[in-house]
């Protein structure tokens, strides 16, 4: 974020984001996690509470990434990368694992976001203009999860708004953001619409507002999302 | 021993030989896992033309698919993920003019594919609703929920590639090299299915089979089972 000395001095860094995220994953959830930033999550889930991951290649209970040595070159990730099987794991194929997604039967997916509105549509997939990204697994996936966790910076890199009454790209899915996390806030989407959870240390409401293209009602307690990682 | 039917081909080239101009084929694999390689490479010196490939990815690389891209024997493909920078061929050739592209969510492909092996013309999906993938589509109202139908996807050939096979043609799968071959043996006049080993009738234990032998028409053993068209 590099138009706002304010907000890029407060912004966390992704590892932090993905802290914040695992802490909001309930135990024993069945969790879907996208490209990029999500996939840092399992990082930060104790593996204790009982959280299976799962991807939509046709793997449920996702271990840890294996060491170069001990790859099994048919055990891969959505995202290509190889991975491990945990005890108690299964895998399956395709038209299974989409009606374990489109059935409800995956607790939360967490997804990247290009732009999330007001109103919880999501759009992740491709950004305007002939040739570009794929669907893939998202629109399944946003559709289907019973609850979709979005990341993505508050901020474009030219400081253009992400967070928007309506999404001007096209959309993954309409209504299905329940939780949106940035480097500078998390926000709850509601009936009455986004409300303002916590705050990067160092900012307050209006900060977050002014950089939020729709009205944001804020938190009775506001809290303070914690910067862990050394910049 | 009883007599059983053999289904085992003497090699790739003769199980691909009367696939006709104009064909749709299935073509199983993910990510690069559970590719039926070797005949998907018999398929490059085969003269068929005009054909529709189905398949998760729009190819990668130089090898595999895109061969058949540059061959010009692919006049449409449809996909759930059409441009990852690994598929610049099927992009070189789309942005030509020289290919036509259907992309669709990667569950829908799924259960369209599924749809047709099961005998079931048509079907509702919540996937994709208020999106592009519901451009054109005809959306009905269950419940409190819209959805959008969706048709069966059938193939005339489907091309998968199993871990085993015995020679009556039951296959099983390992690990997410599952995907979705399962689904597309079932969806196609004609099954073909590249197998690591064959085995004889009765090996494979019958609570074991993935698909089975119904669907499958032919088997080959892969000449080369260390080909890999995506890596």
């Amino acid at each position: 974020m590099n138009s706002d000395p304010k907000l890029e001095a407060a912004a966390l860094q992704p590892s932090d984001i993905a802290r914040r995220v695992a802490l909001e994953i309930p135990d024993g959830a069945v969790v879907n996690l996208g490209i990029g930033i999500p996939t840092q999550v399992a990082n930060y889930v104790e593996t204790g509470r009982g959280i299976m991951f799962m991807a939509e290649n046709g793997i449920l209970g996702i271990g840890p990434r294996p060491a170069p040595s001990e790859e099994d070159r048919d055990l891969i990730n959505a995202s290509r990368e190889p991975v491990t099987a945990i005890p108690g794991a299964s895998v399956f194929g395709h038209a299974d694992s989409f009606a374990m997604i489109r059935g409800g039967h995956v607790d939360i997916a967490v997804l990247g976001a290009l732009q999330v509105s007001a109103r919880g549509d999501l759009a992740n997939w491709t950004v305007p203009g002939a040739g570009k990204g794929g669907i893939g697994g998202a629109m399944d996936i946003a559709a289907g999860s019973w609850e979709v966790f979005a990341i993505m910076t508050h901020l474009m890199k030219d400081g253009g708004l992400k967070l928007l009454d309506e999404c001007t790209y096209p959309l993954t899915g309409t209504k299905v953001v329940s939780k949106l996390f940035t480097d500078i806030a998390f926000i709850e989407f509601t009936e009455e619409g986004p409300l303002l959870r916590e705050v990067a240390m160092g900012l307050d409401a209006r900060d977050i507002q002014r950089v939020s293209s729709p009205r944001l009602r804020v938190a009775d307690t506001l809290g303070t999302l914690k910067r862990e990682t050394k910049t | 021993m009883p007599s059983v039917k053999n289904k085992i081909y003497p090699g790739s080239a003769a199980a691909v030989a009367d696939i006709p101009d104009g064909a749709t084929i299935l073509l199983g694999g993910f990510g690069g896992v559970g590719v039926p390689e070797n005949l998907l490479a018999a398929m490059a010196d085969h003269p068929a033309r005009e054909l529709t490939i189905v398949s998760n990815h729009a190819g990668y690389g130089e090898r595999g698919l895109a061969v058949l891209f540059r061959q010009r024997k692919v006049s449409k493909l449809i996909c759930s993920y059409a441009f990852h920078p690994t598929a610049f061929v099927f992009r070189e050739m789309y942005m030509a003019g020289k290919i036509e592209l259907e992309q669709i969510p990667q569950g829908t492909m799924a259960e369209r594919i599924r749809a047709a092996g099961a005998g079931i013309p048509a079907f509702y999906t919540p996937t994709g609703v208020g999106t592009q993938a519901a451009e054109k589509k005809e959306v009905r109202r269950f419940v409190d929920r819209d959805a959008i139908l969706e048709f069966a996807l059938p193939g005339d050939v489907a091309i998968v590639k199993a871990h085993r096979s015995d020679q009556m043609g039951n296959l099983t799968y390992r690990g997410t090299a599952a995907n979705f071959n399962p689904v597309m043996a079932t969806a196609a006049r004609l099954t073909l299915a590249e197998a690591e080993s064959i085995v004889e009738p009765g090996e494979l234990p019958p609570e074991n089979v993935h698909t089975p032998s119904i669907y499958v028409d032919r088997v080959v053993l892969g000449e080369d089972l260390e080909l890999r068209s995506e890596a």
